[in-house]
């Protein structure tokens, strides 16, 4: 099948919100889009984008107060994380959803270098990247709901360009 | 440990695992920090010879590691990179305050 034909595939999964899952997460999510034929540094773009959003899910969604050191006491299964993609026509839309406590300030959050937990050695880079990497984003939260980053990137886009 | 390291005077050798995420970054500041606390250390050499995927927590990472030496007079160094590690780097800025070196070449390869 040629790679321009229409392809349209969903899937979607669910997982505990645990750091040992972010690599998981972010393989599983490269491997449904490799049909779509994306060159090496899409897919390294997409990984990333879904490592950010579950680590940000991990860390902030599921996190009560952090506590120094100990942060598999905070996360230990206490959520679950889903993700589900949809590629159709050279476009893949992920979304990353929990369950967890939600953002205050959706704006703020997405502020580079801005982040809520700086004790424990975060960048503030997590929106800043998705944002980056991806051609759309779209987060929606409410607290002590949920918080569900949309995230859509276009295949093959930079193709003649990069020639 | 996540991956080798070796020392040579004060300098640290420290080779970054395959994928620096933030589970991996977690181990990977512990085993810094050991390693920091145990030998004396004025230099971090961070080897990404074997890495191909860092996200943002990689970057607190090492804007943490750089912070603990500039405070006492020491710096962190980088090499190895290959081209998608060193986008990371220069989006986040990190290759204003980590000093970056071009790959040695393959001889040195261990």
């Amino acid at each position: 099948m040629s790679v321009n034909e229409t392809v349209q595939n969903e899937m979607s999964m669910e997982f505990l919100a645990l750091p040992e899952n972010e690599s998981f997460a972010r393989t599983v999510v490269a491997a449904f889009c490799v049909d779509l034929d994306p060159t090496m540094e899409e897919l390294e773009d997409i990984k990333i984008a879904v490592s950010e959003a579950v680590t940000n899910s991990i860390i902030h969604g599921y996190a009560k107060e952090s506590t120094e050191g100990n942060m598999r006491a905070e996360t230990d299964g206490v959520g679950k994380i889903r993700i589900s993609c949809f590629k159709k026509n050279m476009e893949l839309r992920i979304t990353v959803t929990d369950y967890g406590v939600g953002i205050a300030d959706v704006t703020q959050a997405m502020c580079p270098f801005f982040t809520t937990a700086s004790g424990r050695e975060r960048s503030g880079m997590g929106f800043a990247f998705m944002e980056a990497f991806m051609d759309e984003l779209h987060v929606e939260s409410h607290l002590e709901k949920g918080t569900t980053v949309t995230m859509l990137k276009r295949i093959g886009k930079d193709y003649e360009t990069s020639l | 440990m996540t991956g080798n390291y070796y020392l040579e005077g004060t300098s640290l050798f420290f080779e970054v695992p395959a994928e620096l995420d933030h589970c991996l970054a977690e181990q990977v500041r512990k085993e810094l920090e050991f390693l920091m606390g145990t030998y004396q250390v004025r230099e971090i050499v961070l080897d990404f010879r074997h890495t191909d995927f860092m996200d943002s927590s990689g970057i607190g990472l090492i804007m943490g590691r750089y912070q603990t030496m500039k405070y006492c007079g020491g710096r962190v160094r980088a090499v190895h990179l290959n081209k998608r590690i060193r986008r990371i780097f220069m989006m986040s800025g990190l290759h204003k305050i980590i000093l970056l070196e071009e790959g040695e070449e393959k001889e040195n390869e261990c």
